[in-house]
């Protein structure tokens, strides 16, 4: 074996202590260091961990970032969610191809360059956008890829490059990124005016139990898309049984066409850290923990820096605010590219150095999360929520919005429309209005909460965004006439087909089931049954599968059955031999006919 | 009135679900009192007569044989039933799918570790029926009525799926009959 890189790998390991839960960490590194998890390095990561080397193996394998095969020293990835599509990312793709002389997927023979495609990244109201490394690249074009490969060549690191900067704090030296918020409507909650530590202070003055029965009165239910009520979950941690507790910011926005995580935590992270350290109070925590999203990569050493700043201010840390016994820190844990790893205990999982598979519930991670500690996992969004509750009191939130939708929802707009990004709207604003304020026209269908959310039509647009209405988490995304709802429901189910995790069989085959069922219409060699078959199945695969993923990616199917069905009928034909047009005796045949030299005589 | 023509085939089955009906016993005399069988193994007719009533199907498509009398079948017979699970779901046979032909004729003809084939020969006489790229349940080739699982189903559940549809009762299968473990 390799000595240097066994040292490497042995070094790495022992800088995080040997501990297989940071094996996420622990593989991160290794790859930066060497290019990748190859087998040697699996090898000598297990032996040092002392861990199954299946266990190893496993991690590197479910994560879309982390690879066995070496790649170029400059990774390109893609982003070819719906959204990219329409703003023309497959011009931007050819030109990639084209400037480097690859197909997606390779890496060019002087190993400099790979080129792939990655779902969503976030950045869906500055579409096409990619990831170059861990620099986030947007509002590419084809006449602009020439350049870029170009500057990318000379300087050999993409974070050299210079870009134009972002609005915000997308400026900071820490980010400096080119990425911009695009906040086009400020609301009374998230991004209205605050005075760091106020809520804090409020806090600390009352009794643990007592803020949680503010949470309570202000009837906040999480930002996420679930909308379970926060002060309940925290009652419940706090009521759970357990020598430490842990809260859990989920900022692992993976969503397709959400991105508003992306811009509270580049300017409202104050909010964010109070609303952590105000919940670590409430459920008697001392450990925050921030699961950021591995696309997010460039925002790591900017909140880091910030978490540093509070606790300079003694919003974090030690005696917090001169409290004896309230101790409270948070550390960043990073994500590697999986979508399930949104869903709460598959977060945990992966925040647990596992593969971020969901775990069995009942235990409620409330009960038995992170490292078996109770554990309350929130949204970010949630969290500032609680900080602005705390400041204003519970008495005003609840006038914000609707009855059983208190406050307020950021919102990330994309799509066809004239102006896409941020808006924070009170709960109960109409698809109507939003349109307008997005300058959408000639709009055909919306999608709300993104593809596990449900399509509507124009018939839809005087609902409201609310729980009890239409709830999401944050992602809107708005289609045009021009666009076809089958081919869009079919690049959605390809999403879900690839971040199904794989663990129970509904989610892994209903979907590909589904998607192949789909595909056959839009060939139009669909039958009318179809459409019964893809309701029943979608339907049992939301039935029957074991976390929120399987019980919601059917959705993009059957909500565009239900909302646009005569762009399915159109295309369908009832045949009436009794043969089915999906199947293709010449092509069946194909192979032997030419394995064997002679033609069939039947057909 | 002229009673209704029964026809039964077998695919890629391994006639067993022909041999499960066969054990409805002397049930079967009362059967042919409600029905006349038209093409089947059972009476060994090898074309249709007419225009039948039901269609019963053992086994998958494995070939273009297969296809073909499954074709001739749905149009031949008002109601089609895929019985047994290589009907519905291309069964054992199914387990070649993700290889090719060339794959699967290698392990059968020439590197199995049973295979004697000094001369290296592959069976290819212009008499067998293609072979399929995979093996396809019925239900993808034509449409079917309805669909009768076990491996194979058993005679009572057969005996009472028929009766039921010849006689235009509700079919109750007791949990019994689709129990399968």
């Amino acid at each position: 074996m390799n000595e240097t890189l066994q040292a490497t790998v042995k070094k790495i390991c022992e800088e995080n202590g040997n501990d297989r839960t940071k094996m996420i960490n622990i593989v991160k590194s290794v790859q930066k260091k060497i290019g990748c998890v190859n087998n040697e390095s699996i090898d000598s990561i297990a032996k040092q961990v002392n861990a199954p080397r299946v266990d190893v193996e496993g991690v590197v394998s479910f994560y879309a970032f982390l690879s066995k095969e070496s790649k170029g020293k400059i990774v390109i990835r893609l982003c070819n969610d719906v959204v990219d599509k329409i703003k023309g990312v497959d011009k931007v793709a050819e030109a990639f191809c084209d400037e480097l002389g690859i197909k997606m997927g390779d890496t060019t023979s002087d190993d400099t360059f790979t080129l792939e495609y990655t779902p969503c990244i976030g950045m869906c109201d500055q579409a096409p956008a990619a990831l170059i490394n861990d620099t986030v690249v947007t509002d590419l074009s084809p006449d602009k890829i020439k350049k870029l490969i170009s500057d990318l060549k000379e300087q050999n690191d993409p974070s050299k490059i210079s870009f134009p900067k972002g609005d915000g704090n997308n400026a900071h030296e820490l980010v400096n990124s080119m990425v911009n918020n695009n906040i086009l409507k400020k609301g009374e909650v998230i991004f209205s005016d605050f005075e760091s530590g106020a809520s804090l202070k409020k806090a600390l003055s009352m009794k643990p139990e007592e803020v949680i029965g503010v949470i309570k009165t202000s009837s906040l239910r999480g930002r996420g898309g679930a909308g379970f009520p926060t002060g309940l979950k925290w009652e419940f941690t706090r009521a759970a049984k357990g020598d430490r507790k842990i809260v859990m910011c989920n900022a692992d926005e993976g969503e397709p066409g959400t991105f508003k995580d992306r811009v509270i935590l580049t300017e409202r992270y104050d909010l964010l850290f109070e609303g952590m350290a105000i919940a670590g109070y409430a459920i008697g925590s001392d450990a925050g923990i921030i699961y950021l999203r591995g696309e997010y990569l460039y925002l790591k050493n900017f909140l880091e820096s910030m978490i540093g700043k509070a606790k300079e201010n003694g919003f974090l840390g030690k005696k917090i605010l001169g409290l004896e016994g309230f101790d409270f820190d948070i550390r960043i844990q990073m994500g590697a590219g999986a979508y399930i790893c949104g869903e709460e205990s598959a977060l945990i999982s992966s925040c647990e150095g596992l593969r971020g598979d969901p775990k069995t519930r009942p235990p409620f991670p409330a009960q038995k999360g992170y490292k078996n500690c109770p554990t309350t996992v929130n949204n970010v969004e949630t969290f500032c929520c609680v900080s602005k509750i705390l400041d204003i009191g519970a008495e005003k939130f609840v006038q914000i919005g609707t009855k059983g939708s208190t406050g307020t929802k950021v919102l990330s707009i994309s799509g066809d429309c004239k102006k896409p990004g941020i808006y924070e709207f009170p709960f109960g604003v109409t698809l109507e209005e939003l349109l307008g304020d997005a300058g959408a026209e000639d709009v055909q269908a919306v999608l709300v909460g993104g593809p596990s959310g449900q399509f509507i039509a124009s018939d839809g647009f005087k609902r409201k965004i609310c729980f009890t209405d239409l709830a999401t988490g944050g992602s809107i995304v708005i289609f045009n006439k021009q666009r076809n709802m089958l081919e869009i429901a079919d690049e959605y189910m390809a999403f879900f087909e690839e971040e199904s995790c794989g663990y129970c069989t509904p989610c892994r085959v209903g979907n590909v089931l589904l998607k192949k069922c789909l595909e056959r219409i839009i060939d139009g060699k669909g039958e009318p049954k179809d459409l019964d078959y893809l309701n029943e199945l979608g339907e049992s695969i939301k039935l029957t599968s074991r976390c929120g993923l399987g019980q919601t990616s059917p959705n993009p199917v059957l909500t565009t059955i239900k909302n646009f069905r005569s762009q399915y009928e159109s295309i369908i034909k009832e045949k009436k031999d009794g043969m089915q047009p999906g199947f293709d005796i010449k092509k069946a045949i194909n192979e032997a006919e030419n394995l064997t030299g002679r033609k069939s005589v039947i057909f | 009135m002229e009673k209704p023509k029964l026809a039964t085939t077998s695919l890629a089955g391994c006639f067993g679900c022909h041999m499960s009906f066969l054990d409805i016993d002397e049930r079967i005399l009362k059967l042919v009192e409600l029905v006349q069988f038209d093409k089947s193994p059972i009476d060994d007719i090898k074309e249709f007569t007419g225009q039948c009533l039901v269609g019963l199907v053992e086994g998958g498509c494995a070939n273009e044989e297969n296809v073909h009398v499954l074709q001739k079948f749905r149009k031949n017979c008002d109601i089609l039933i895929s019985v047994g699970d290589c009907a519905i779901n291309g069964g054992i046979p199914a387990m070649r799918n993700d290889l090719s032909i060339k794959e699967c004729f290698e392990e059968a003809y020439l590197n199995g570790p049973s295979v004697y084939n000094p001369s290296g020969v592959l069976p290819d006489d212009k008499e067998l029926p293609l072979l399929l790229d995979k093996v396809y349940p019925c239900h993808e080739v034509v449409k079917i009525d309805y669909h009768l699982p076990g491996c194979p189903p058993s005679a009572d559940t057969l005996w009472e799926a028929l009766v039921a549809l010849l006689t235009n009762k509700p079919l109750e299968l007791p949990y019994e009959l689709i129990k399968y473990d």
